[in-house]
Protein backbone atom coordinates (compact mmCIF):
# COMPACT_ATOMS: atom_id res chain seq x y z
CA UNK A 1 0.00 0.00 0.00
CA UNK A 2 2.58 2.52 1.08
CA UNK A 3 4.84 1.44 -1.75
CA UNK A 4 2.27 2.15 -4.46
CA UNK A 5 1.60 5.53 -2.91
CA UNK A 6 5.23 6.49 -3.01
CA UNK A 7 5.63 5.21 -6.53
CA UNK A 8 2.72 7.37 -7.57
CA UNK A 9 4.11 10.31 -5.65
CA UNK A 10 7.40 10.04 -7.47
CA UNK A 11 5.83 10.31 -10.90
CA UNK A 12 5.05 13.62 -12.54
CA UNK A 13 2.08 14.71 -14.50
CA UNK A 14 2.98 15.52 -18.08
CA UNK A 15 6.55 15.48 -19.27
CA UNK A 16 9.59 15.07 -17.05
CA UNK A 17 9.51 12.36 -14.45
CA UNK A 18 10.96 11.28 -11.16
CA UNK A 19 13.45 12.47 -8.58
CA UNK A 20 16.51 14.18 -10.05
CA UNK A 21 14.84 14.95 -13.36
CA UNK A 22 14.74 18.32 -15.09
CA UNK A 23 11.52 19.89 -16.25
CA UNK A 24 10.53 22.61 -18.67
CA UNK A 25 6.94 22.63 -17.42
CA UNK A 26 5.57 26.05 -16.48
CA UNK A 27 3.81 24.53 -13.47
CA UNK A 28 5.55 22.84 -10.57
CA UNK A 29 3.53 21.49 -7.65
CA UNK A 30 3.69 19.61 -4.41
CA UNK A 31 0.91 17.32 -3.23
CA UNK A 32 0.90 15.05 -0.19
CA UNK A 33 -0.53 11.53 -0.15
CA UNK A 34 -4.00 13.07 0.18
CA UNK A 35 -3.62 13.95 -3.52
CA UNK A 36 -5.77 17.09 -3.23
CA UNK A 37 -3.37 19.42 -5.01
CA UNK A 38 -2.54 16.68 -7.52
CA UNK A 39 -6.23 16.41 -8.42
CA UNK A 40 -6.45 20.16 -8.91
CA UNK A 41 -3.44 20.17 -11.22
CA UNK A 42 -4.83 17.24 -13.19
CA UNK A 43 -8.04 19.19 -13.73
CA UNK A 44 -6.05 22.12 -15.14
CA UNK A 45 -4.87 19.79 -17.89
CA UNK A 46 -1.55 21.61 -18.21
CA UNK A 47 1.92 20.20 -18.27
CA UNK A 48 3.14 20.12 -14.68
CA UNK A 49 5.99 18.59 -12.71
CA UNK A 50 5.47 17.13 -9.26
CA UNK A 51 8.02 17.63 -6.49
CA UNK A 52 8.93 14.17 -5.10
CA UNK A 53 6.84 13.10 -2.12
CA UNK A 54 9.70 11.47 -0.24
CA UNK A 55 11.92 14.06 1.42
CA UNK A 56 15.00 11.88 1.04
CA UNK A 57 14.60 11.66 -2.75
CA UNK A 58 16.56 14.03 -4.94
CA UNK A 59 14.48 17.04 -5.89
CA UNK A 60 13.59 18.08 -9.44
CA UNK A 61 15.10 20.92 -11.47
CA UNK A 62 13.23 23.68 -13.30
CA UNK A 63 14.64 24.75 -16.64
CA UNK A 64 12.10 27.45 -17.52
CA UNK A 65 10.12 30.09 -15.60
CA UNK A 66 7.29 28.44 -13.69
CA UNK A 67 4.47 28.96 -11.21
CA UNK A 68 4.50 26.89 -8.01
CA UNK A 69 1.33 25.37 -6.55
CA UNK A 70 1.51 24.13 -2.97
CA UNK A 71 -0.79 23.38 -0.06
CA UNK A 72 -0.74 24.64 3.52
CA UNK A 73 -2.06 22.18 6.05
CA UNK A 74 -2.55 24.83 8.68
CA UNK A 75 -1.87 24.53 12.35
CA UNK A 76 1.24 24.88 14.43
CA UNK A 77 0.68 28.62 14.75
CA UNK A 78 2.12 29.04 11.28
CA UNK A 79 5.44 27.36 12.04
CA UNK A 80 6.78 24.77 9.64
CA UNK A 81 4.01 25.53 7.18
CA UNK A 82 6.14 24.97 4.08
CA UNK A 83 6.49 21.26 3.28
CA UNK A 84 10.10 20.09 3.65
CA UNK A 85 10.03 18.74 0.10
CA UNK A 86 9.21 22.21 -1.23
CA UNK A 87 11.99 23.81 0.85
CA UNK A 88 14.41 21.31 -0.62
CA UNK A 89 13.26 22.20 -4.12
CA UNK A 90 13.56 25.95 -3.47
CA UNK A 91 16.94 25.68 -1.85
CA UNK A 92 18.27 25.10 -5.33
CA UNK A 93 19.28 28.51 -6.59
CA UNK A 94 18.19 28.04 -10.18
CA UNK A 95 14.81 26.68 -9.11
CA UNK A 96 14.36 29.78 -6.98
CA UNK A 97 15.43 32.19 -9.71
CA UNK A 98 12.90 30.79 -12.20
CA UNK A 99 9.94 31.13 -9.83
CA UNK A 100 7.44 33.68 -11.16
CA UNK A 101 4.38 33.22 -8.98
CA UNK A 102 2.74 31.05 -6.34
CA UNK A 103 -0.73 29.52 -6.05
CA UNK A 104 -1.83 28.37 -2.60
CA UNK A 105 -4.12 25.50 -1.66
CA UNK A 106 -5.63 25.10 1.79
CA UNK A 107 -8.72 25.34 3.92
CA UNK A 108 -10.29 28.55 5.27
CA UNK A 109 -10.94 26.62 8.49
CA UNK A 110 -7.28 27.25 9.27
CA UNK A 111 -8.05 30.96 9.68
CA UNK A 112 -4.96 33.15 9.60
CA UNK A 113 -2.80 30.31 8.31
CA UNK A 114 -4.99 29.70 5.23
CA UNK A 115 -2.48 29.30 2.34
CA UNK A 116 0.28 30.63 4.60
CA UNK A 117 3.03 28.57 2.95
CA UNK A 118 2.30 30.25 -0.38
CA UNK A 119 2.28 33.67 1.32
CA UNK A 120 5.69 33.02 2.85
CA UNK A 121 7.26 31.88 -0.39
CA UNK A 122 5.74 34.80 -2.33
CA UNK A 123 7.14 37.27 0.20
CA UNK A 124 10.56 35.65 0.39
CA UNK A 125 10.98 35.39 -3.37
CA UNK A 126 9.15 38.63 -4.16
CA UNK A 127 6.73 37.06 -6.58
CA UNK A 128 2.94 37.47 -6.55
CA UNK A 129 0.66 35.07 -4.67
CA UNK A 130 -1.63 34.60 -7.65
CA UNK A 131 -4.59 32.64 -6.32
CA UNK A 132 -5.94 30.61 -3.42
CA UNK A 133 -8.21 27.59 -3.55
CA UNK A 134 -9.48 25.05 -1.06
CA UNK A 135 -8.76 21.32 -0.99
CA UNK A 136 -8.93 20.01 -4.59
CA UNK A 137 -10.56 23.18 -5.95
CA UNK A 138 -13.97 23.70 -7.54
CA UNK A 139 -14.81 23.93 -11.26
CA UNK A 140 -14.73 27.73 -10.90
CA UNK A 141 -11.25 27.63 -9.39
CA UNK A 142 -10.00 25.52 -12.28
CA UNK A 143 -11.47 27.89 -14.88
CA UNK A 144 -10.05 30.99 -13.19
CA UNK A 145 -6.59 29.57 -12.75
CA UNK A 146 -6.48 28.32 -16.35
CA UNK A 147 -7.44 31.70 -17.72
CA UNK A 148 -5.41 33.58 -15.15
CA UNK A 149 -2.24 31.66 -15.93
CA UNK A 150 -2.69 32.15 -19.67
CA UNK A 151 -2.89 35.92 -19.22
CA UNK A 152 -0.11 35.90 -16.67
CA UNK A 153 2.33 34.22 -19.05
CA UNK A 154 1.35 36.58 -21.89
CA UNK A 155 2.20 39.54 -19.68
CA UNK A 156 5.43 37.92 -18.62
CA UNK A 157 6.49 37.57 -22.27
CA UNK A 158 5.92 41.28 -22.89
CA UNK A 159 8.24 42.28 -20.05
CA UNK B 1 -28.83 0.03 22.65
CA UNK B 2 -28.86 -3.63 21.71
CA UNK B 3 -25.91 -3.60 19.31
CA UNK B 4 -22.95 -5.56 20.42
CA UNK B 5 -20.05 -3.28 21.25
CA UNK B 6 -17.33 -3.72 18.68
CA UNK B 7 -13.81 -3.82 20.00
CA UNK B 8 -10.46 -4.87 18.69
CA UNK B 9 -9.93 -8.62 19.03
CA UNK B 10 -6.20 -8.53 19.11
CA UNK B 11 -3.82 -5.82 20.27
CA UNK B 12 -0.09 -5.50 19.65
CA UNK B 13 2.21 -2.92 21.21
CA UNK B 14 2.25 0.13 18.94
CA UNK B 15 5.64 0.90 17.42
CA UNK B 16 5.96 4.53 16.30
CA UNK B 17 9.33 3.71 14.79
CA UNK B 18 7.73 1.55 12.12
CA UNK B 19 5.34 3.68 10.14
CA UNK B 20 3.11 2.25 7.40
CA UNK B 21 1.39 5.52 6.50
CA UNK B 22 3.25 8.82 7.00
CA UNK B 23 -0.08 10.62 7.07
CA UNK B 24 -0.76 9.08 10.49
CA UNK B 25 2.35 10.71 11.97
CA UNK B 26 1.78 13.99 10.17
CA UNK B 27 -1.81 14.27 11.42
CA UNK B 28 -0.93 13.08 14.93
CA UNK B 29 1.71 15.82 15.14
CA UNK B 30 -0.64 18.42 13.78
CA UNK B 31 -3.36 17.48 16.27
CA UNK B 32 -0.94 17.52 19.17
CA UNK B 33 0.43 20.92 18.13
CA UNK B 34 -3.12 22.24 17.81
CA UNK B 35 -4.08 21.09 21.31
CA UNK B 36 -5.93 23.68 23.38
CA UNK B 37 -8.29 23.97 26.33
CA UNK B 38 -11.21 26.38 26.78
CA UNK B 39 -9.67 27.73 30.00
CA UNK B 40 -7.01 29.45 27.87
CA UNK B 41 -9.58 31.64 26.11
CA UNK B 42 -10.65 34.78 28.07
CA UNK B 43 -14.37 34.18 27.61
CA UNK B 44 -15.29 36.48 30.49
CA UNK B 45 -14.33 39.44 28.27
CA UNK B 46 -17.54 38.70 26.36
CA UNK B 47 -19.86 39.32 29.32
CA UNK B 48 -20.48 42.95 28.37
CA UNK B 49 -20.96 42.10 24.74
CA UNK B 50 -23.43 39.34 25.65
CA UNK B 51 -25.52 41.92 27.48
CA UNK B 52 -25.93 43.91 24.25
CA UNK B 53 -27.75 41.01 22.56
CA UNK B 54 -31.54 40.98 22.69
CA UNK B 55 -33.18 38.16 24.70
CA UNK B 56 -34.18 36.51 21.40
CA UNK B 57 -30.59 36.70 20.11
CA UNK B 58 -29.27 35.26 23.35
CA UNK B 59 -31.76 32.41 23.17
CA UNK B 60 -30.84 31.65 19.56
CA UNK B 61 -27.13 31.68 20.43
CA UNK B 62 -27.60 29.27 23.32
CA UNK B 63 -29.67 26.93 21.16
CA UNK B 64 -26.96 26.95 18.51
CA UNK B 65 -24.35 26.03 21.09
CA UNK B 66 -26.38 23.22 22.67
CA UNK B 67 -26.83 21.81 19.16
CA UNK B 68 -23.08 21.90 18.62
CA UNK B 69 -22.57 20.32 22.04
CA UNK B 70 -24.75 17.41 20.99
CA UNK B 71 -22.77 16.81 17.79
CA UNK B 72 -19.45 16.96 19.63
CA UNK B 73 -20.81 14.56 22.24
CA UNK B 74 -21.84 12.10 19.52
CA UNK B 75 -18.48 12.36 17.80
CA UNK B 76 -16.51 12.05 21.05
CA UNK B 77 -18.38 9.17 22.63
CA UNK B 78 -19.59 7.20 19.59
CA UNK B 79 -18.22 8.48 16.30
CA UNK B 80 -14.46 8.64 16.52
CA UNK B 81 -14.40 5.58 18.80
CA UNK B 82 -16.42 3.53 16.29
CA UNK B 83 -13.69 4.07 13.70
CA UNK B 84 -10.99 2.40 15.80
CA UNK B 85 -11.83 -1.28 15.09
CA UNK B 86 -11.59 -0.66 11.32
CA UNK B 87 -8.30 1.23 11.38
CA UNK B 88 -5.75 0.03 8.82
CA UNK B 89 -2.73 0.88 10.97
CA UNK B 90 -2.18 1.05 14.73
CA UNK B 91 -1.15 4.69 14.38
CA UNK B 92 -4.52 5.37 12.82
CA UNK B 93 -6.12 3.94 15.97
CA UNK B 94 -4.05 6.33 18.05
CA UNK B 95 -5.12 9.30 15.92
CA UNK B 96 -8.79 8.37 16.48
CA UNK B 97 -8.28 8.37 20.24
CA UNK B 98 -6.87 11.88 19.93
CA UNK B 99 -9.84 12.95 17.80
CA UNK B 100 -12.29 11.43 20.31
CA UNK B 101 -10.67 13.26 23.20
CA UNK B 102 -10.62 16.62 21.40
CA UNK B 103 -14.33 16.23 20.57
CA UNK B 104 -14.94 15.87 24.29
CA UNK B 105 -12.89 19.04 24.87
CA UNK B 106 -15.07 20.79 22.29
CA UNK B 107 -18.27 19.58 23.95
CA UNK B 108 -17.02 20.80 27.30
CA UNK B 109 -15.96 24.18 25.94
CA UNK B 110 -19.57 25.10 25.12
CA UNK B 111 -20.36 24.59 28.78
CA UNK B 112 -17.53 27.02 29.58
CA UNK B 113 -19.20 29.58 27.33
CA UNK B 114 -22.57 28.96 29.00
CA UNK B 115 -21.30 29.18 32.55
CA UNK B 116 -19.51 32.44 31.71
CA UNK B 117 -22.44 34.13 30.03
CA UNK B 118 -25.70 32.61 31.23
CA UNK B 119 -27.71 31.63 34.28
CA UNK B 120 -28.28 28.00 35.25
CA UNK B 121 -31.95 28.37 34.41
CA UNK B 122 -31.17 29.63 30.91
CA UNK B 123 -28.66 26.83 30.37
CA UNK B 124 -31.14 24.15 31.43
CA UNK B 125 -33.75 25.70 29.16
CA UNK B 126 -31.42 25.63 26.15
CA UNK B 127 -30.51 21.98 26.76
CA UNK B 128 -34.20 21.16 27.08
CA UNK B 129 -34.78 22.79 23.67
CA UNK B 130 -32.02 20.77 22.07
CA UNK B 131 -33.39 17.56 23.56
CA UNK B 132 -36.79 18.32 22.11
CA UNK B 133 -35.91 19.83 18.74
CA UNK B 134 -36.96 17.26 16.19
CA UNK B 135 -34.51 18.23 13.46
CA UNK B 136 -31.52 18.38 15.77
CA UNK B 137 -32.36 15.00 17.26
CA UNK B 138 -32.89 13.58 13.79
CA UNK B 139 -29.48 14.62 12.55
CA UNK B 140 -27.79 13.09 15.57
CA UNK B 141 -29.83 9.91 15.13
CA UNK B 142 -29.03 9.54 11.43
CA UNK B 143 -25.33 9.67 12.23
CA UNK B 144 -25.52 7.38 15.27
CA UNK B 145 -27.41 4.80 13.20
CA UNK B 146 -24.59 4.67 10.68
CA UNK B 147 -21.96 4.45 13.37
CA UNK B 148 -23.65 1.39 14.83
CA UNK B 149 -24.12 -0.18 11.38
CA UNK B 150 -21.69 -2.77 10.06
CA UNK B 151 -20.05 -0.99 7.11
CA UNK B 152 -16.66 0.53 8.04
CA UNK B 153 -16.40 2.75 4.96
CA UNK B 154 -19.91 4.09 5.41
CA UNK B 155 -18.99 4.94 8.97
CA UNK B 156 -16.13 7.05 7.64
CA UNK B 157 -18.47 8.81 5.22
CA UNK B 158 -20.93 9.59 8.04
CA UNK B 159 -18.08 10.77 10.23
CA UNK B 160 -16.61 13.06 7.57
CA UNK B 161 -20.01 14.56 6.82
CA UNK B 162 -20.45 15.25 10.52
CA UNK B 163 -17.03 16.86 10.88
CA UNK B 164 -17.11 18.84 7.65
CA UNK B 165 -20.80 19.62 7.09
CA UNK B 166 -23.17 19.16 10.03
CA UNK B 167 -21.43 21.58 12.38
CA UNK B 168 -21.71 24.55 10.08
CA UNK B 169 -25.33 25.59 10.62
CA UNK B 170 -24.08 26.25 14.15
CA UNK B 171 -20.61 27.63 13.39
CA UNK B 172 -22.22 30.32 11.26
CA UNK B 173 -23.57 32.26 14.25
CA UNK B 174 -20.37 32.95 16.21
CA UNK B 175 -18.75 34.03 12.90
CA UNK B 176 -21.72 36.34 12.33
CA UNK B 177 -21.39 37.87 15.80
CA UNK B 178 -17.65 38.21 15.35
CA UNK B 179 -18.14 40.08 12.06
CA UNK B 180 -20.22 42.56 14.06
CA UNK B 181 -17.55 42.81 16.76
CA UNK B 182 -19.69 40.85 19.24
CA UNK B 183 -18.70 37.84 21.37
CA UNK B 184 -15.23 38.00 19.83
CA UNK B 185 -13.56 35.82 22.47
CA UNK B 186 -16.23 33.18 22.04
CA UNK B 187 -15.54 33.37 18.31
CA UNK B 188 -11.83 32.81 18.98
CA UNK B 189 -12.69 29.62 20.84
CA UNK B 190 -15.04 28.47 18.07
CA UNK B 191 -12.28 29.09 15.51
CA UNK B 192 -10.10 26.62 17.41
CA UNK B 193 -12.88 24.06 17.12
CA UNK B 194 -13.32 24.86 13.41
CA UNK B 195 -9.60 24.32 12.86
CA UNK B 196 -9.71 20.95 14.62
CA UNK B 197 -12.76 19.78 12.67
CA UNK B 198 -10.95 20.55 9.41
CA UNK B 199 -8.08 18.23 10.33
CA UNK B 200 -10.53 15.55 11.52
CA UNK B 201 -12.58 15.70 8.31
CA UNK B 202 -9.45 15.72 6.17
CA UNK B 203 -7.98 12.71 7.91
CA UNK B 204 -11.10 10.55 8.10
CA UNK B 205 -11.85 11.44 4.47
CA UNK B 206 -8.31 10.44 3.53
CA UNK B 207 -8.69 7.07 5.27
CA UNK B 208 -11.98 6.58 3.43
CA UNK B 209 -10.13 7.09 0.16
CA UNK B 210 -7.44 4.63 1.23
CA UNK B 211 -10.25 2.14 1.86
CA UNK B 212 -11.69 2.79 -1.61
CA UNK B 213 -8.39 1.77 -3.18
CA UNK B 214 -8.94 -1.76 -1.91
CA UNK B 215 -12.44 -2.37 -3.28
CA UNK B 216 -13.80 -3.05 -6.76
CA UNK B 217 -15.57 -0.61 -9.04
CA UNK B 218 -19.09 -1.78 -8.12
CA UNK B 219 -18.43 -1.21 -4.45
CA UNK B 220 -16.91 2.20 -5.19
CA UNK B 221 -20.03 3.20 -7.07
CA UNK B 222 -22.18 1.94 -4.20
CA UNK B 223 -20.23 4.07 -1.74
CA UNK B 224 -20.41 7.13 -3.96
CA UNK B 225 -24.18 6.77 -4.32
CA UNK B 226 -24.45 6.22 -0.61
CA UNK B 227 -22.41 9.36 0.13
CA UNK B 228 -24.58 11.59 -2.03
CA UNK B 229 -27.82 10.01 -0.71
CA UNK B 230 -26.72 10.56 2.86
CA UNK B 231 -25.63 14.12 2.10
CA UNK B 232 -29.07 14.86 0.58
CA UNK B 233 -30.84 13.35 3.56
CA UNK B 234 -28.74 15.34 5.99
CA UNK B 235 -29.00 18.47 3.86
CA UNK B 236 -32.80 18.45 3.82
CA UNK B 237 -32.85 18.04 7.57
CA UNK B 238 -30.18 20.73 7.95
CA UNK B 239 -32.30 23.22 6.00
CA UNK B 240 -35.23 22.60 8.36
CA UNK B 241 -32.98 22.95 11.37
CA UNK B 242 -31.55 26.19 9.95
CA UNK B 243 -35.06 27.62 9.61
CA UNK B 244 -35.89 26.55 13.19
CA UNK B 245 -32.88 28.46 14.47
CA UNK B 246 -32.53 31.48 12.23
CA UNK B 247 -35.95 32.42 10.82
CA UNK B 248 -36.57 34.70 13.79
CA UNK B 249 -33.64 36.92 12.81
CA UNK B 250 -33.93 36.54 9.04
CA UNK B 251 -30.55 34.88 8.55
CA UNK B 252 -31.66 31.48 7.21
CA UNK B 253 -30.85 32.17 3.55
CA UNK B 254 -27.40 33.43 4.41
CA UNK B 255 -26.77 30.36 6.57
CA UNK B 256 -27.82 28.06 3.72
CA UNK B 257 -25.07 29.43 1.49
CA UNK B 258 -22.62 28.58 4.23
CA UNK B 259 -24.09 25.06 4.34
CA UNK B 260 -23.63 24.61 0.59
CA UNK B 261 -20.08 25.90 0.75
CA UNK B 262 -19.21 23.44 3.50
CA UNK B 263 -21.07 20.53 1.89
CA UNK B 264 -18.73 21.01 -1.08
CA UNK B 265 -15.72 20.87 1.21
CA UNK B 266 -17.04 17.74 2.93
CA UNK B 267 -17.35 16.05 -0.48
CA UNK B 268 -13.81 17.10 -1.40
CA UNK B 269 -12.51 15.66 1.85
CA UNK B 270 -13.99 12.36 0.70
CA UNK B 271 -12.33 12.73 -2.71
CA UNK B 272 -15.49 13.72 -4.62
CA UNK B 273 -16.03 16.82 -6.72
CA UNK B 274 -17.94 19.76 -5.25
CA UNK B 275 -21.69 19.51 -5.90
CA UNK B 276 -23.17 22.96 -5.27
CA UNK B 277 -22.47 25.56 -8.01
CA UNK B 278 -20.78 28.82 -7.07
CA UNK B 279 -24.08 30.71 -7.38
CA UNK B 280 -25.23 28.85 -4.25
CA UNK B 281 -21.97 28.99 -2.32
CA UNK B 282 -21.29 32.73 -2.39
CA UNK B 283 -20.97 33.04 1.35
CA UNK B 284 -21.36 36.51 2.82
CA UNK B 285 -17.82 37.99 2.64
CA UNK B 286 -18.11 39.19 6.24
CA UNK B 287 -18.62 35.59 7.38
CA UNK B 288 -15.80 34.31 5.22
CA UNK B 289 -13.42 36.92 6.52
CA UNK B 290 -14.45 36.19 10.11
CA UNK B 291 -13.41 32.63 9.34
CA UNK B 292 -10.18 33.49 7.54
CA UNK B 293 -8.95 37.07 7.12
CA UNK B 294 -7.23 36.34 3.81
CA UNK B 295 -10.01 34.45 2.08
CA UNK B 296 -11.55 37.42 0.28
CA UNK B 297 -11.39 38.48 -3.36
CA UNK B 298 -8.71 41.08 -2.66
CA UNK B 299 -6.34 38.19 -2.48
CA UNK B 300 -7.16 37.01 -5.99
CA UNK B 301 -4.44 38.43 -8.22
CA UNK B 302 -6.01 36.95 -11.35
CA UNK B 303 -9.30 38.82 -10.97
CA UNK B 304 -7.62 42.12 -10.07
CA UNK B 305 -6.22 44.60 -12.58
CA UNK B 306 -3.12 42.53 -13.03
CA UNK B 307 -1.54 44.84 -15.62
CA UNK B 308 -0.84 47.47 -12.98
CA UNK B 309 0.74 44.95 -10.67
CA UNK B 310 4.52 45.10 -10.59
CA UNK B 311 5.87 41.61 -10.82
CA UNK B 312 8.57 41.15 -8.24
CA UNK B 313 11.82 39.61 -9.34
CA UNK B 314 13.00 36.50 -7.56
CA UNK B 315 15.88 37.30 -5.26
CA UNK B 316 18.75 34.95 -4.81
CA UNK B 317 18.91 34.24 -1.13
CA UNK B 318 21.32 32.28 0.95
CA UNK B 319 20.12 28.87 1.95
CA UNK B 320 19.94 29.86 5.62
CA UNK B 321 17.20 32.31 4.68
CA UNK B 322 14.95 29.38 4.11
CA UNK B 323 14.88 28.50 7.79
CA UNK B 324 11.68 30.39 8.38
Amino acid sequence: MAATLMAEGATTYGSGAGPGSSTSASLVYFSSASENTHRFVRKLGMEAARIPLRTQDETIYARKPYVLILPTYGGESGRNSIPKQVLKFLKNEENRSLLRGVIGAGNTNFGTTYCLAADKIAAKCEVPHLYRFELMGTADDVARVKQGLEEFWKRQLKQ
Amino acid sequence: MTEKVKLLHHVEAINWNRIQDEKDVEVWNRLVNNFWLPEKVPLSNDVQSWATLTPAEQEMTMRVFTGLTLLDTVQGTVGAVSLIPDAITQHEEAVYTNIAFMESVHAKSYSSIFSTLCSTKEIDEAFRWSNENENLQKKAQIIVDYYTGDDPLKRKVASTLLESFLFYSGFYLPMYWSSRAKLTNTADLIRLIIRDEAVHGYYIGYKFQKGLEKVDEARRQELKDYTFDLLYELYENEVQYTHDLYDGVGLAEDVKKFLHYNANKALMNLGYEAMFPSSLTDVNPAILSALSPNADENHDFFSGSGSSYVIGKAVNTEDEDWDF
